[in-house]
């Protein structure tokens, strides 16, 4: 690192009134040829460069984004680590993304505000708990954890949870804890990638929308156009989430995605009142605390495809609705803000990551949830973008898996649903 | 709240009627095409951005299902079914 962030740095720049700080990292000129050109400075976008850089020595990468740095899906989730998968081919990559998000504050010399807090899955009805008890014999294989408890520990670990009662509709039968859990600050993974990218030599180009994907005579993908003039690639990796695509669909791609709207709201600031993440899949929506103290809260996706950023009247409702009949006393909360973001979905809720049928066009989709992936699937497509094959954790979900009709199917354990 | 024209009850709230996906085309017969179309008909549905055709069931109402187009960047339906209120 160029600048590298300490206590001691604090205090020598602060002597100097903070005027001594150098910017985390530049904006140069855009050059019309690169050896690697990453759609998406989002999470994933810039994990890529960042082990394009790190682990392959390439360099010469243009992250490119529509808006600006943080503000695409990075900043539009809930900020959930965690590894409760069901199937073998998903845990170990998860497992993996967790760890590399515990390493993450100290490899990139800045403070993620990592906060192992565990999650809780409070079940209201038996086949969920058979369902649980399943992903549990396998996430024990692969060392991820996931511990029966009573229903008794559950309301003494979360006072605040007091439906669910046996008179209810849905009486709490028990719940799951993931103690590997966490939530961390998004921006400072946005940031933190930006300042290493830049420091190894990489460059991230804001305000910088691709409008085409271009294919060379020969087929393969030959580079980019975007309102600042064509740039030229031999390899590019389309990492836009929602968007996926519409911009595959300019080379005549298509793919087994479909885009949809996965939102969240904030209460107001409170007193420290909930120290996990509260999972409700059967009531159907998720929440934990921040430090600031405000609720985050998510619930189900909207039902239709959708390409909107907002939240939906009937989804708020919903996960209102439910949230309350679970937490009563939160209904004297007031709400302060709301957001949405556009995701692409697999036909088996599975991430994928290949490179496609025009040569060299990498994808990288599918990430229902992608927030958690964000260091693993950098990770695995530098890899593949690097040395033309799939890394080994990454290696069930290509896409010929849909040709093959090999499924990694993930239904109903992406979301709180 | 997003309005969907019912052919007989008129437009009504989205809170009444169920999604039921985007719509596909019939179900070939998997031995009559190659593998390339029997695997994008089970894998793939259109995913425009813009106006896409689905499926609503009015099931907190008269329980008729109806076929919309619904613009996927404003949900605005632009095309309703015949004769909806």
């Amino acid at each position: 690192m160029k600048q590298h962030y300490s206590a001691l740095s604090l205090l020598r720049h602060g002597i100097n009134r903070h005027t001594t700080w150098a910017p985390a990292w530049r904006s140069p000129p855009l050059k019309d040829h690169y050896d690697v050109i990453v759609i998406g400075a989002g999470g994933h976008g810039l994990a890529t460069a960042y082990y394009l850089a790190k682990d392959h020595g390439l360099t010469n990468v243009a992250v490119l984004d529509r808006g600006w740095l943080g503000g695409g899906n990075i900043a539009r989730n809930t900020i959930t680590i965690r590894s409760n998968y069901m199937r073998d081919a998903s845990i170990p990559f998860y497992v993996k993304s967790v760890a590399l998000y515990e390493a993450m504050t100290r490899e990139l010399n800045f403070n993620m505000m990592h906060s192992k807090r565990g999650m809780i899955d409070v079940i209201q009805n038996y086949p969920m708990m058979r369902d649980r008890r399943r992903r549990q014999h396998i996430m024990d294989i692969y060392g991820a954890t996931y511990e029966q408890i009573t229903e008794a520990e559950i309301r003494r670990r979360i006072p605040a949870l007091t439906g669910g009662g046996p008179d209810a509709r849905l009486p709490v039968v028990g719940g799951y804890v993931h103690t590997d859990a966490a939530i961390n600050r998004h921006d400072a993974v946005a940031w933190g990638y930006a300042r290493a990218i830049d420091a190894m030599g990489g460059e991230i180009h804001q305000q910088t929308p691709v409008t085409q994907l271009l294919r060379g005579p020969d087929g393969r993908i030959a580079g980019v156009e975007t309102p600042r003039g064509v740039i030229r690639a031999p390899k590019v990796a389309v990492a836009v989430s929602g968007h996926t695509t519409t911009l595959t669909e300019t080379v005549g791609l298509t793919l087994p995605l479909r885009t949809m709207n996965l939102t969240a709201f904030v209460s107001e600031p409170v007193k420290p009142l909930i120290d996990v993440i509260v999972n409700c899949p059967d009531a159907g929506f998720y929440l934990n605390q921040s430090d600031k103290g405000e609720l985050v809260i998510g619930g189900a996706p909207d039902t239709g495809q959708s390409f909107r950023r907002d939240i939906k009247q009937t989804v708020f409702e919903d996960t209102v609705s439910a949230m309350l009949s679970l937490f009563p006393s939160f209904k004297k909360l007031k709400f302060l803000r709301q957001w949405g973001g556009h995701l692409d979905i697999a036909h088996d809720a599975s991430p994928i990551q290949d490179e496609t049928d025009v040569p060299g066009l990498f994808v990288t989709a599918g990430w229902w949830g992608g927030y958690k992936a964000i260091p693993a699937g950098g990770l695995t497509l530098a890899h593949l973008v690097a040395t033309g094959r799939p890394h080994p954790l990454m290696e069930p979900f290509g896409i010929n898996r849909f040709r093959h009709l090999d499924y990694v199917m993930e239904t109903g354990t992406t979301t709180a649903r | 709240m997003m309005q969907i024209p019912c052919p007989f009850c008129g437009p009504r709230n989205e809170s009444e009627f169920f999604y039921g996906g985007p719509v596909r085309p019939s179900r070939p017969d998997p031995a009559a095409v190659n593998d390339e179309d029997w695997t994008a008909w089970l894998t793939q549905v259109p995913n425009p951005l813009g106006p896409v055709q689905e499926h609503w069931w009015h099931a907190r109402g008269c329980g008729t299902w109806l076929t919309i187009w619904r613009d996927t960047r404003t949900h605005d339906v632009v095309e309703a079914p015949d004769d909806a209120g």
